[in-house]
């Protein structure tokens, strides 16, 4: 039955019949904590409220050529991911509550689980968190519930945004964030060997790190292992197409970003947070979990399995108090990898890898500009050296049409002349040339 | 309710039989009637201590996840991994096959207290 709310009418008539003010039914709540006058402005229509939203985006540049990436890309979404997306039946019911009934949508969230664990090559997948960071503070989280221990090793080459997130996150518990500072790019091995010891519960990489650099984490896994304690890769999901797996590389926990697969960038979210682990760690995993068997005519049927870890059942010994998922990015994710294939996404990667190798090379010939790091295997980002500051510069390529890459001086110290520029499958060889010419004019 | 004479119960439900220093631990006839369908034991590290009271093994069931308490105060000598492959022993052999972990005894003060038998038994006619 359809909510209608009382009429002012039918209020009074039921203040009446119970002879009471509606003062009364107030009289429960102590004076000095009821809600004082509040001084709220008319309503608008709305006509007036489109107009006043439409004003405040369009101070949004939309309409930049897009070399930004750190952490969210702009990859291009083929249009039958909308049209999937927009079918009522899945867009309404973002969170089974009644899961059994909503065979379909489980049977989404199960084949997203099984593109994940093949993306990464993990063995088992949750059915989604809801950013990339968050998934790496849940698979930091478990590695301590894992181990018992209270000690996190992690890299400055990881996320520097997710990395401010673990530490809002564990600021007041009994948890050891220890850094490890990269050199040249790259994770340090001898920090790694000096740091690592039997109270580390995890050490915390990514890959390709956060200036685009790649690596292979398995020397690392090994040492880590040695001393009893997992590794933890964040990784870049399109990258996959080419580059080493979590998996190949025997990563205990992978996390990443699925923002890529399927989301626009949407200036922050809706995104995407997808987790995958040894299927030894399945119960220890966060958030919910699409398990597939028969129903007793021996059909097969899908269902939320292991939900005793959860909150509504473990209460506050729960693995986390994640209770829902991100069921809509996730089926977007789900739609765009069915759509490319595995053929598709080899070829977007690579078609990536192939653009942003380009484009270095043309900007390298810009007479000031230069790489920063010596060690150069990239992905699609890579770090160059300006003659000057890199803000200032990419504020005036804004003007000139151009997001023209990521000042690192934000988040790093002493890179001030540094940019972080990201190359997509979607620039083109024009966009990229025109660049070169912007950039080489406004230095 | 199925309640052995000459072993020692917990509060929380557990049994405890005391063989010289070593102790082997479950969980009783009435916990397993509550739990419902045993579906994954976690076991405790063989040589790990715990303290009387610590959670030394969590018994999960489709509805439920419950802490198992160490009745004793000791470290664990073996553990029934056969757990492992067959939950389901603990709902049918509850005092027996289903047996969850065997401690040494470090501290034998830590098990005054318990009931007996029959205190059990009155204890769940009280609840």
């Amino acid at each position: 039955m359809p909510f209608i709310s009382n009429t002012a009418g039918q209020q009074q008539q039921m203040l009446k019949a119970m002879d009471l003010s509606m003062e009364d039914l107030f009289s429960d709540i102590p004076q000095d904590v009821r809600c004082p006058a509040l001084d709220l402005p008319e309503g608008l229509s709305e006509q007036q409220v489109r107009a006043k939203l439409a004003a405040i985006a369009e101070k949004d540049s939309v309409d930049l050529t897009c070399f930004l990436g750190g952490g969210f890309y702009d990859h291009f979404i083929p249009a039958a991911v909308y049209a999937i997306l927009s079918r009522s039946e899945f867009y309404t019911a973002y969170t089974p509550y009644q899961p059994e009934v909503s065979q379909g949508t489980l049977q989404a969230i199960y084949e997203y689980q099984s593109q994940i664990c093949r993306l990464t090559e993990m063995e088992v997948s949750n059915a989604s968190l809801y950013d990339g960071g968050t998934a790496l503070y849940e698979a930091m989280m478990m590695a301590l519930r894992i181990t018992g221990r209270n000690t996190i090793l992690i890299d400055d080459s990881v996320n520097p945004i997710y990395r401010v997130m673990l530490h809002s996150y564990t600021r007041n518990l009994h948890i050891d964030l220890e850094q490890t500072r990269c050199t040249d790019g790259l994770v340090d091995l001898g920090q790694i060997r000096k740091r690592l010891n039997d109270r580390t519960a995890a050490v915390i990489v990514q890959n390709p790190n956060f200036f685009g650099c790649i690596d292979d984490f398995s020397d690392i896994a090994e040492m880590a292992h040695a001393k009893g304690a997992l590794l933890i890769v964040s990784c870049y999901p399109i990258s996959l197409g080419i580059v080493k797996t979590p998996g190949a590389m025997g990563a205990d926990i992978a996390t990443g970003e699925g923002q890529s697969m399927g989301l626009p960038m949407s200036f922050g979210g809706p995104y995407l947070g997808f987790m995958a682990s040894r299927k030894e760690y399945v119960r220890k995993m966060p958030g919910r979990i699409v398990g597939q068997t028969t129903d007793r005519l021996g059909r097969r049927a899908f269902v939320l399995t292991l939900q005793a870890r959860e909150q509504h059942i473990r209460r506050d010994k729960a693995t986390s108090n994640i209770c829902s998922n991100e069921a809509l990015c996730a089926l977007a994710a789900h739609a765009y990898l069915t759509l490319l294939g595995k053929k598709g996404l080899q070829e977007t990667a690579q078609l990536c890898a192939d653009k942003a190798s380009y484009a270095y090379k043309r900007l390298c010939a810009i007479p000031g500009v230069k790489p920063h790091f010596k060690a150069m295997w990239f992905f699609n980002e890579f770090v160059m050296d300006l003659p000057r500051d890199s803000a200032d510069v990419i504020a005036q390529l804004i003007e000139k049409g151009f997001a023209a890459g990521f000042p690192l001086s934000r988040y790093y110290q002493g890179m001030d002349r540094s940019i972080l520029i990201c190359v997509t499958e979607k620039r083109t060889k024009h966009e990229i040339g025109m660049l070169a010419e912007a950039l080489e004019s406004v230095l | 309710m199925v309640v052995i004479p000459g072993m020692l119960y917990t509060k929380e439900h557990e049994w405890v039989r005391i063989e010289g220093t070593s102790a082997t631990i479950g969980i009783t006839d009435h916990a397993q009637k509550m739990l419902g369908e045993v579906t994954f034991v976690e076991l405790p590290a063989v040589e790990a201590t715990f303290k009387r009271g610590d959670s030394l093994s969590v018994v999960e069931s489709s509805k439920a996840a419950s802490d198992v308490y160490a009745p004793v105060t000791g470290k664990v000598l073996e553990v029934n991994s056969d757990l492992e492959s067959r939950p389901e022993m603990i709902n049918q052999s509850c005092y027996q096959d289903g047996w969850i972990c065997r401690m040494t005894v470090t501290d034998p003060a830590s098990y005054k207290g318990l009931m007996d038998a029959k205190q059990y038994q009155q204890y769940l006619k009280e609840m």
